[in-house]
């Protein structure tokens, strides 16, 4: 299952105004695994996350998907394979219904015209949006929206899953509905987030993205447990790793229960 | 901006009309298409005096109203927004030309007044025709069906991507402008200079997003070709469909059935 990992190494981006996004970033991550990539405003998160599948060329450094790197010949294989959900969902969502904007991808993938209609009704079904096929995307509602776009990514079968703040704007049901999703997935996958306690239950490894660079690399819990570390990169722990803020009661490193049945730690 | 914004909510309700289920909604949307360019056609090629000849064609607007079960009272208010500028275009008509052309007892009529009455009839026959095509059949199948008829694919795709994100970038300047009016407590603010920044603000803004969408394509294997994934059919009602309507436009058109009508029964009646 080689053709999961994904392998970032010195990778550099400097943009055309001169601000350096991403002066040293390394990490390998293998095949299955649920990443957070966390940082305050500014800190690379959204640059790095488009580089993996090629929407910005690297200043400097490497990228390899599966060992294969990533150049101008390997790229649409490399964006067949990492599945890339925007953090806005109407930047995803351009086609005029939900079925076409499913069907985008596989279309252009080749695929016949009955495998596709197979495809789009399976994937809708999976994100519990099969009644919405039919309607245009301006007609959704947030979570509905959001639901859809990772439906679009999902119909081209990727092996990666990326995804850039999955729960922003999302009402607290629609936000646990589709982290429930993303618990089912097998993919690898990849969050950007400032939604601290999503990250914590989503994932079991956080990358700590400070300034351009890599401050921090290994477990959530062992992460968020680092309260100098946390601070020095504008961040906190999440509210589910705080004390209670009604009775002052201690909950240190407890997970909620819920986590446990989290696939990919 | 709140009327901008109303306007847009009612396109949505247009929209959502072609989700019906009737017989005409059923139709392949290129055989609706093409009734409604003949019809228009007709319409438009008559010569500016004439009047009584249009009136049967409302017939059309009507039955496809009540055949579709749209809501007659909301095509008709669709109408009355375009008023307006058919007022501008033809209320100097009657100042301009002042001829005599017909004679009511006492009362003339000039040619301007004919005219214009003229230019207001056609405009409510088209433009309901054109709102009526769309709650039957959807903005997207239209377009689609255009180029199916034949339009260039760059028109087709570009009109599809100016009706999707009408609706975002209206929110948008929506969103903008109500900033605006807060901060200028009722009054004019800083005038037509903040509305040239606002208007800038929201191009590059636009800008971006068209950057983003380009981006989210590419990402998801766009090579530069719209696959067509709807298959359609032209079957045995469309071309009944279209040839019974284009017939009645057409004789319509070569026969003032008003006239006809109205010698009928003055002569009846002597």
């Amino acid at each position: 299952m080689s053709h999961h990992i994904v392998e970032v190494r010195n990778l550099q981006h400097v943009y055309a105004d001169g601000t350096a996004a991403l002066k040293d970033v390394s990490f390998i991550i293998t095949h299955g695994e649920s990443v957070g990539i966390i940082g305050a405003n500014g800190a690379g998160k959204s640059t790095l996350l488009q580089h993996l599948n090629g929407s910005l060329e690297p200043t400097g450094g490497s990228i390899h998907i599966g060992h294969t790197p990533l150049s101008k010949g390997t790229l649409p294989d490399i964006r067949r394979t990492v599945g890339m959900v925007f953090q806005d969902p109407d930047d995803q969502l351009f086609m005029p219904t939900v079925f076409d904007d499913v069907a985008f991808g596989p279309l252009n993938l080749g695929f016949a015209p009955a495998d596709v209609e197979e495809r789009v009704t399976e994937v809708l079904e999976l994100v519990g949006a099969g009644h919405l096929r039919d309607k245009p995307p301006y007609h959704l509602s947030g979570g509905e929206k959001k639901r859809v776009a990772i439906a679009t990514v999902l119909s081209m079968s990727p092996d990666i899953l990326v995804m850039d703040e999955p729960t922003n704007g999302l009402d607290p049901f629609a936000r646990r509905q589709l982290m429930k999703l993303l618990c089912d997935f097998k993919h690898t996958r990849i969050f950007t987030s400032h939604d601290l306690d999503m990250v914590l239950e989503l994932c079991g490894r956080v990358i700590v993205l400070h300034e351009g660079e890599v401050r921090a690399d290994g477990p959530a819990l062992e992460i968020f447990g680092n309260d100098k570390l946390l601070a020095e990169c504008r961040l906190e722990k999440p509210l589910s790793m705080q004390n209670c803020s009604a009775c002052g009661s201690k909950k240190s490193n407890v997970k909620s229960p819920d986590s446990s049945a989290c696939q990919g730690r | 901006m709140a009327s901008i914004h109303s306007a847009v909510l009612d396109l949505k309700r247009l929209d959502l009309l072609a989700n019906g289920n009737s017989p005409i909604h059923r139709l392949d949307a290129r055989a609706k298409v093409v009734v409604t360019l003949v019809f228009i056609l007709c319409v438009v090629s008559y010569n500016r005096y004439e009047l009584s000849a249009l009136f049967p064609f409302f017939i059309f607007p009507a039955i496809m109203i009540s055949q579709a079960g749209l809501p007659p009272l909301f095509i008709l208010r669709k109408i009355a927004l375009l008023c307006p500028f058919v007022l501008a275009v033809g209320i100097f008509n009657p100042v301009i030309d002042r001829g005599i052309l017909l004679q009511l007892g006492p009362l003339g009529i000039s040619g301007g007044w004919i005219s214009f009455a003229s230019i207001l009839a056609r405009s409510m026959l088209t433009v309901g025709a054109g709102f009526i095509l769309v709650a039957v059949t959807g903005f997207t199948a239209v377009c689609q069906a255009l180029e199916r008829l034949g339009m260039p694919r760059v028109f087709a795709v570009q009109l599809l991507f100016l009706y999707r994100y009408i609706f975002v970038l209206t929110e948008e300047s929506g969103r903008a402008s109500r900033a605006r009016e807060l901060r200028s407590c009722g009054k004019k603010g800083q005038g037509i200079h903040s509305f040239g920044s606002l208007v800038g603000h929201l191009l590059l803004r636009t800008w971006q997003r068209a950057e983003r969408i380009h981006m989210a394509m590419l990402a998801r294997g766009f090579t530069g070709v719209f696959h067509a994934s709807r298959p359609s059919r032209f079957g045995a009602p469309e071309i009944r469909f279209v040839l019974f309507w284009s017939t009645l436009f057409i004789v319509l058109r070569l026969q003032n059935v008003s006239q006809l009508l109205g010698s009928l029964i003055t002569g009846l009646f002597p």
